[in-house]
Parts: structure tokens; C-alpha cells; sequence
């Protein structure tokens, strides 16, 4: 499909060029960021968004990627990247053993099972310190990789770029599949996908396990790079936040995903000229973009440009 | 993103007119708001107040000073960000801050290699142990307070400890400083009980200890409310071993939670919590009274020992500054080190190249509860 190549290029041209914006290390350091979001979002988008089931509990994914590969190569000296690839692989196993009995639950109901999981996981992170160093975080070795340590943020900016790049071509190739649309039928009516034969247990566990790797490959990364992690990212409210990068950007566009990890990442850092009426700017920001572009960000600008009017 | 560079080059603009001199900038993230917020709210404040004192007074080597604070709302992740902010787009020359040892701690690999001098404000012993060029602290750390804590036991003939902590980074880390240093100070640890944070009730954990044959005292290493509980049910189930808190309980509302369970307990704590009735030749009197009074009289509030702690990461740096006699990151660093007999809240300072703290644990009063006010041990 040539308008899915075609927004796969923009994206790539705006990795590209990016830098030539990018003045030192700390506009580096926010690119970065973005990009890392951005991956867990696209992630949970196809879970949210294509497949329409809620979870709050990504950001212990997230939480177990980072310790897992921060675990593995601290405390028992694996290579970086044989933790990174144990690591994601075990969320993925965990996911699918977890998603099993709680994916036939809905709604509200599936919210809070995985907000449970969640708390349990960021509890589990905060009490054992022998292995995660408890509430204060532990440090993580730098990534290496043929005998070269990865360090820097311009290096970084790279490997993030291209992880994020190959992470939003998955998806939307993910989208475009027969599993992708039995997703989007799941989302309109379970019942009526499953007359027509689609297995909804099935695919709704696969989205949760592949939105579950998204989330440990950005954690593992995320632990990497910054070189130390603390349960701070592994807590409830970073669920949310991840969530809430999902809805803004716009719900069903994966490139909505990457514009609302965007958007969220770096306007903390713009609006800190607020002083302390930075949490107001920030909430009024929200609110407002929530009400006048209910589909989020993407979405509304899209039907807006192409001059059409919103549908149903 | 270009709107801020935009912004910063205004600001450059309009401060380059202002003065002829580029102004010293000292960098800072703070808890401000969240958890930790109790730490950063006084910090951030007493920041403000001396900087602004600072400046009515002059500045420092004749230049003004430029504070930059953010607020890290004690995550680590946000603090990291920050510091890189304030090292590459702030370019700042000392920076003062980090509330908790979780954001210290995630941005000492950047400090040491930007190589920028960095005082923290927080207080685990891991944070200059091992020692790190460029990286100092002002609290006393957990282990010193565990060793405080060890001598008054010691000088009441008790040495039989049964402990008992949260499960905070602050419990957790001086829970493992205290288990490995109470054997240089001839202490016993014959019960190591735990509770969870935000538990209401810890009778079940103390009826252990009380049933523990030998108790001679009891210590809680606690923050918030739990040492608050802790003592309350000391007191309901009649345990006559005395209690010990920590230094992280000492203020008024532990007093106000505890009632009259507080009575008798013992806690070290910085001199500023006594300012007032510490005898004439006190060394530190001075400097603490007078700290006291302007923060209360400023912000009509009372003063805390997080905002000492402030003060001393503030007057310290100023300090190096001047002694170096510019802004060059590797003088004032040497500087720092240097630092002898130097008069603040916490404590006299005396750093070196192996101590980049510098205080030894006389600084750490031994207060007693009576009456529902501090007193000081003698």
C-alpha cells in the first residue's frame, strides 16, 4: 500500500533530519526519550487502539524488560545483548501466560486485572533489593555489542531511531494483515467477529504479548542507555501516563502514537518556563485537546487536511 | 523546540544587557512536588532565600548568581533529563540539589563525566562511598546516624538492639548500614523485624521483640508516618526497653502524630532543631540561629533540617567559588576538597580527598522527646 510506504518515509526523513535541530546533548537526551515512548505507545496502541482492550499495567512490562536486562547483566555478567533478547523474550512468555485467563475479561474488568498485575510487579521490583537494589534503583552496565560499548547520545539517537523505525513498520504491517483486521473486528463487536470465525481469544493474547515486548524492548533499552534504573518507571502512574500518550496522539494511528509520545514527552521540558504553574499549563493543555479533538491529535488533524468531515 | 532556543536566546539577550558579566550559575532539581516533596519544598526554598541574599549583598567574586531549579518530583528518570539539561543547555557551574539518593544516584555518571562539581542533598552512604571525583554530599549519611545512634545506646549500658525498619530506600539503606557497623561499636543485633510502607499497625513485629529474651533497646529506622505508629505501639504494649528514631522523623509533626508515646524517645538530629538552647560556645550556634530566624521569618513556617541541608550545599559551593577564584569546574572542584573548618548547618566540614562529606557524627545531636519538645542529651 503506497500511503503506508509514504508516511513510513516521512517518519524516517524526520529521524533523519532531526538533528540537524538537535543543538547538544540534551536536545539529544529528549530525542531519545520520545523515541523510547514512542516505541512502548505503538505498542500499546495495536492493544488499545486497533484491538480496543485496556491495559494499565504496561509500565510493569516495561519495568521488567529494564530489570531483567539490568538484573542479568549487572548481577550475573551476561552480555548486554544476550539480555536484552532473554529479557524481552521472557515478558513475552510471561505475557502469554498472564494474558490467557485474563483476556476474557472486559472492560472494566480487564482494566483492573492488569491493573493489579501491574502493582504486583512494581511491588515485587521495590521489595526485593538484594537483586533490583530496592526503592533506590540499581546501576546498569552500558550496552555493548562486538566488543564496542554503545555510549553517547548520538550514537543512542541512532539505534533508537532505527529500533522505533523497524518497531512502527511491524505495526502497520501488523494492522494491514488478516490479523490486524480480525483485530479492528474484535474492537467493533466481539460476538460479530466471532460468528465470522475469528478465534478472539487467540488474537486478542497475541497483541497482548507482541504490546508487551514493545514495552521490555524499550525498557531493556531505556535501562541501557540511562545507565540505572529505579522503580519510579514501573509504578501505576506511568501506566497511565502511557495510556494517556496513546488517547492524545489518537487512538487506532499508530502514527498518532509517535506524535503523542512526542508531544507529552517534550512538553514537560517546554513548559517548566511556567515555574510552578507548570502541572496547570500542563493539565489545561490536556483538557483542551481532549475536548475539542476527542479522537486525539492524528486523527483530527488527518480528516481536518483531507477536508473531510468526522465519520459517525 | 525551536520556540525554546528562541526563548533561551532572549533571555541571553536581555540578561547580556543587563549586566556586563555573565552572571554564576548554580543549577538545581529538587523534589518539589510528589512523595519527597517535604524534602524539596523547604530546599527549593532556602535556595531561593540565599541566593537572592547573596546577590542584595553583592554576589560572589563580584558577578551575580543565577539559580536554575527544576522540579524532579523525585524520579530518577525526570532528575536525569534535568541534570543533562543543566549541564549542556543551562551550562551551569555548580549544581546543588537531588532530594533523594534515587535521583543522585541516576546522575553521578553524567556529573563525573561533563565534570561538573555536584553537591547532594541526600543521604546514603553509597552516594560518596566509594568516593567520586566530582561528587559531594551535605547530610550526614545513614551510617553515621546508625553510629550515633550505637554510641548514646552504648553510654546507657545497653547493647542488645533489636532493630526494626520500613521498607523505604531510606529504611532499607540505613538498615544495612546499621546491621554492618554495629559490630565496631560492640552492639548485638539480636532482632531485625520489617513492616511494609503505609502498614497501620506494627504491634505484631513488636511483640516479637518484646518476647525476644535480652532486648536492652529498640531501633526504628523509619520516614513518614510508620515511626509515628512505631511508637504508639512501643508505648500500648508496654515495651520498657527505650525507643530510637532515626534522624529522617526529626520534625515537629512526628511529635504531633506520636502524642505522648513520643516521651522519652531518643533521635539524632542536626543542631537546628535546638538552635535556641545550645550552649553560647557552640561553634555551629551562630550560624544555625541565624539561619533559623531568617527561614521563619521569611516563609512563616518552620524550618526543617532538609533546608540546612540546602544551605550548606548552597554556602559550600559559594564557599569554593570564592576560594578558587573563579568558575573553572576543576578549581572549584579541588576547592571543595579543601574545604576545612567550615561552619554550617549540619555540622563543622572538613572534606578531603577521601571524605566528601567531611562532617564527623559530632554534628549529629542526640535530642530527647520531653514534654512534647526536642531536648538536647547531654
Amino acid at each position: 500500500m503506497s500511503g503506508r510506504t509514504a508516511s513510513l518515509a516521512t517518519l524516517a526523513g524526520i529521524v533523519l533530519l532531526l538533528p540537524l535541530a538537535l543543538q547538544n546533548n540534551y536536545y539529544y537526551e529528549v530525542a531519545i526519550q520520545v523515541g523510547l515512548n514512542a516505541i512502548v505507545c505503538v505498542g500499546l496502541n495495536l492493544l488499545i487502539g486497533y484491538a480496543g482492550q485496556i491495559s494499565l499495567g504496561h509500565a510493569g512490562f516495561f519495568g521488567l524488560g529494564a530489570y531483567g536486562s539490568a538484573i542479568l547483566t549487572a548481577r550475573y555478567g551476561w552480555p548486554p545483548l544476550a539480555a536484552l533478547a532473554s529479557a524481552t523474550a521472557g515478558v513475552a512468555v510471561l505475557a502469554y501466560l498472564i494474558g490467557r485467563p485474563i483476556l476474557r475479561l472486559r472492560g472494566h474488568y480487564l482494566a483492573m486485572a492488569t491493573l493489579g498485575m501491574g502493582i504486583i510487579i512494581s511491588i515485587v521490583i521495590a521489595t526485593e533489593d538484594r537483586l533490583t537494589g530496592g526503592p533506590d534503583g540499581m546501576p546498569v552496565p552500558a550496552l555493548a555489542a562486538f566488543g564496542a560499548a554503545l555510549s553517547g547520545e548520538r550514537v543512542w539517537y541512532w539505534v533508537v531511531g532505527a529500533t522505533l523505525l523497524a518497531a512502527v513498520w511491524l505495526a502497520l504491517n501488523l494492522v494491514d494483515s488478516p490479523h490486524g483486521r480480525a483485530l479492528r473486528a474484535l474492537h467493533g463487536s466481539e460476538v460479530g467477529a466471532e460468528v465470522t470465525g475469528i478465534d478472539s481469544a487467540r488474537h486478542k493474547v497475541k497483541v497482548f504479548v507482541i504490546s508487551a515486548v514493545y514495552a521490555a524492548l524499550a525498557g531493556s533499552l531505556t535501562a541501557h542507555y540511562a545507565g540505572f534504573v529505579t522503580p519510579a518507571k514501573v509504578t501505576f502512574f506511568h501506566s497511565i501516563e502511557l495510556v494517556t500518550m496513546v488517547v492524545f496522539g489518537g487512538m487506532a494511528s499508530t502514527f498518532g502514537a509517535v506524535v503523542g509520545a512526542a508531544v507529552l514527552t517534550v512538553l514537560p521540558q517546554a513548559l517548566t518556563v511556567f515555574k510552578e504553574y507548570e502541572m496547570v499549563v500542563f493539565g489545561a493543555v490536556m483538557m483542551l485537546t481532549m475536548i475539542f479533538m476527542p479522537r486525539g491529535l492524528v486523527p483530527t488533524l488527518a480528516l481536518t487536511l483531507s477536508g473531510r468531515r468526522l465519520p459517525r | 523546540m525551536k520556540f525554546r532556543s528562541m526563548l533561551a536566546a532572549l533571555a541571553v539577550l536581555v540578561l547580556g544587557a543587563a549586566q556586563a558579566q555573565e552572571p554564576i550559575r548554580i543549577g538545581s532539581f529538587l523534589a518539589v512536588t510528589g512523595g519527597a516533596a517535604f524534602l524539596g519544598d523547604p530546599e527549593q526554598k532556602t535556595l531561593e532565600l540565599y541566593v537572592e541574599r547573596l546577590n542584595a549583598a553583592g554576589g560572589v567574586l563580584g558577578r551575580k548568581l543565577q539559580l536554575i531549579v527544576y522540579d524532579s518530583a523525585g524520579d530518577a528518570e525526570k532528575a536525569r533529563t534535568f541534570a543533562k539539561r543543566l549541564i549542556e543547555q543551562d551550562k551551569v557551574d555548580v549544581i546543588v540539589g537531588g532530594s533523594t539518593t534515587g535521583e543522585t544516584m541516576a546522575m553521578v555518571p553524567l556529573v563525573e563525566a561533563a565534570g561538573v562539581p555536584f553537591i547532594s542533598l541526600a543521604g546514603a552512604v553509597v552516594i560518596v562511598e566509594p568516593v567520586k571525583k566530582w561528587v559531594f554530599k551535605t547530610p550526614h549519611s545513614d551510617r553515621q546516624a546508625c553510629e550515633r545512634i550505637f554510641v548514646d545506646m552504648k553510654a546507657r549500658g545497653a547493647t542488645k538492639v533489636a532493630l526494626i525498619s520500613g521498607a523505604g530506600g531510606f529504611d532499607k539503606s540505613m538498615r544495612a548500614q546499621c546491621l554492618q557497623v554495629a559490630k565496631n561499636h560492640g552492639i548485638e543485633i539480636v532482632a531485625d523485624e520489617a513492616y511494609g510502607t503505609g502498614d497501620t499497625d506494627m504491634t505484631a513485629q513488636l511483640t516479637k521483640i518484646k518476647n525476644t529474651p535480652g532486648v536492652q533497646a529498640v531501633l526504628n529506622v523509619g520516614f513518614g508516618q510508620s515511626p509515628a505508629i512505631v511508637t504508639k505501639n512501643h508505648k500500648q504494649l508496654g515495651i520498657s526497653q527505650p525507643l530510637y528514631q532515626s534522624h529522617g522523623v526529626a520534625s515537629k509533626a512526628f511529635i504531633k502524630l506520636a502524642g505522648d508515646a513520643a516521651e522519652g524517645v531518643r533521635l539524632p538530629a542536626a543542631a537546628l532543631l535546638v538552635a535556641e538552647t545550645l550552649p553560647d560556645s557552640d561553634p555551629q550556634k551562630k550560624v544555625v540561629l541565624g539561619y533559623k530566624r531568617e527561614y521563619e521569618a521569611r516563609f512563616k513556617s518552620e524550618i526543617s533540617t532538609f533546608g540546612g541541608h540546602a544551605w550548606d550545599g548552597l554556602m559550600l559551593a559559594v564557599e569554593a567559588i570564592r576560594k578558587a577564584g573563579s568558575t573553572d569546574k576543576a578549581k572549584v572542584r579541588d576547592a571543595l576538597e579543601s574545604i576545612r573548618g567550615f561552619v554550617g548547618i549540619d555540622g563543622v566540614f572538613n572534606m578531603s580527598a577521601t571524605d566528601h562529606v567531611g562532617l564527623d557524627i559530632s554534628g549529629l545531636r542526640m535530642l530527647e522527646i520531653r514534654k512534647g519538645d526536642w531536648t538536647l542529651v547531654k
